[in-house]
This record gives C-alpha cells, sequence and structure tokens, in this order.
C-alpha cells in the first residue's frame, strides 16, 4: 500500500516537474529579457563606484546571495574540523 | 618530507604566490577576481607548503585556533558590513561619495582608482580572510587526519 502511494506520488512529482520544464521553459532562440542587465551596465559605476561591474554585482546588488555562499563555506570548513579533528581531550590524557 | 630541491624552490616560490593573492584580493573593485579568488590562490600556496613539507612541519606555524578565530573573524566583519547600510536597504553601499574608497569613477572605461568601490572592496578583504582561514584549516585538519597526527587544541 505505502509503496504503491509512494509510486503514485513520485508519478506526479515527476509529471509536475517535466510540465514545468516543457511548459514554462524559455522558447528556444529568442533572447531574454534584458532590462535588468542594462539598468546594471549603465548604473553601476556611478550607483557603487565600481568599475568592476561584476563586483558591484556580487558584494553590492546581490549582496544577500554572497553571504549565502559565504554561510556555506563556513558551515563546509565547520563540518570539516568536527568530523577530521583528531586533537585528544585534555581528560583523556590525565 | 619532498627532496631538498622542491623545498627550497617552493620556499622561493610561495612570496610570489602571496604577492600575487593579496594582489587580486586588493584590486577586486577594478580586475577581475576579488576575495574568493584571491583567497584561493593564497590557499593554493598553502597546500604548495602542505606537499613540500609535511603536515607536521606546517602545524607549528599554522594553528587550527588560530584559522577559526580569522574565519569568523572575516565572516562577522562582512556581516557588520552589510548591516552598515540598514538605514536604506541591507547590503546599501554606505561609503559611496565618501574619502574612504568613495571616489565615483566617470562611467564608460577609465584608468581606474584604487580609492573607488565604497564598501566593496573591505567585503572583498573580510571574504579573502574568510576563505583564507577556512580552506586552510580544512586542508590541514585533512592532511592531518590522513597522517595520522594529532592537532593542536
Amino acid at each position: 500500500m505505502r509503496k504503491v502511494v509512494g509510486l503514485i506520488l513520485l508519478l506526479v512529482l515527476v509529471g509536475f516537474l517535466v510540465w514545468g520544464v516543457v511548459a514554462l521553459i524559455h522558447p528556444f532562440g529568442y533572447p531574454s529579457p534584458s532590462e535588468m542587465d542594462d539598468y546594471i551596465i549603465d548604473n553601476a559605476q556611478a550607483e557603487t563606484s565600481n568599475n568592476n561591474v561584476v563586483a558591484s554585482v556580487v558584494f553590492d546588488y546581490r549582496g544577500f546571495d554572497t553571504l549565502g555562499e559565504a554561510t556555506i563555506l563556513f558551515t563546509a570548513v565547520t563540518g570539516v574540523l568536527l568530523l577530521l579533528r583528531t586533537a585528544k581531550r585534555k581528560e583523556d590524557e590525565s | 618530507m619532498l627532496s631538498k630541491i622542491v623545498r627550497t624552490t617552493a620556499n622561493q616560490l610561495i612570496v610570489f604566490i602571496l604577492i600575487f593573492g593579496l594582489y587580486v584580493i586588493a584590486h577586486g573593485q577594478l580586475t577581475p577576481g576579488g576575495g574568493f579568488q584571491g583567497g584561493a590562490v593564497i590557499v593554493s600556496g598553502v597546500v604548495m607548503l602542505l606537499v613540500a613539507f609535511n603536515a607536521k612541519e606546517l602545524k607549528k606555524s599554522l594553528r587550527e585556533s588560530g584559522l577559526s578565530i580569522m574565519e569568523s573573524t572575516g565572516a562577522l566583519i562582512f556581516a557588520a558590513l552589510a548591516f552598515a547600510g540598514i538605514a536604506t536597504t541591507f547590503f546599501y553601499n554606505v561609503l559611496v561619495g565618501t574619502p574612504i574608497f568613495g571616489h565615483v569613477p566617470p562611467t564608460g572605461a577609465n584608468p581606474g582608482d584604487v580609492w573607488t568601490g565604497g564598501v566593496v572592496p573591505l567585503m572583498n578583504w573580510a571574504v579573502g580572510i574568510k576563505v583564507v582561514a577556512g580552506l586552510s584549516a580544512v586542508v590541514l585538519a585533512m592532511a592531518l587526519f590522513s597522517s595520522g597526527e594529532e592537532m593542536e587544541e
């Protein structure tokens, strides 16, 4: 019974995803909307005083995304150090 | 530990790798690159030292507690700079127009000025510190784990 329900749910999910890809994908050959690009290219130097527009997007316009990226790095380092640290504890030595 | 030729070459080469990495971080607002990329360059130098010498030698100069403090400091500086513009929006560039990194360049191609970018250069330094410390700690922990050495508390 659970297998049947799981199978139906899986089919519904896969169908939904395939429908999303087929129906909502950008039509082939047409350029994507470029208002955002034009705005950033025109105004980034005046607004953020950056010559490197990519840096202004990464750290200013989309800074929240970079914050998430930094959080990912922090979490990865924390996990690796938790798993692989080989230091002996003080109470074991005494 | 590898042979004396490799160790001497690594000793000479680490200076140039460090200078190039610091250059990439410091000029993140002018040229391609930035905190993540420059930090990765510096960490590649650390990995070179780790290969040339062994993890036990490198453990004497790089300690995990110091690297942890460095990484947390970088993350806190980054978040604090993000909160500095909270009066307008999160991640608002508050330093544009001020004498500190606030010179506004003309639109279009121009020679470039180091004192531009607002909070972006400071964020580059924060992220650079964070990446260098974090990735060095990861690489050092992996090397010490595989060599069976004990890490300093």
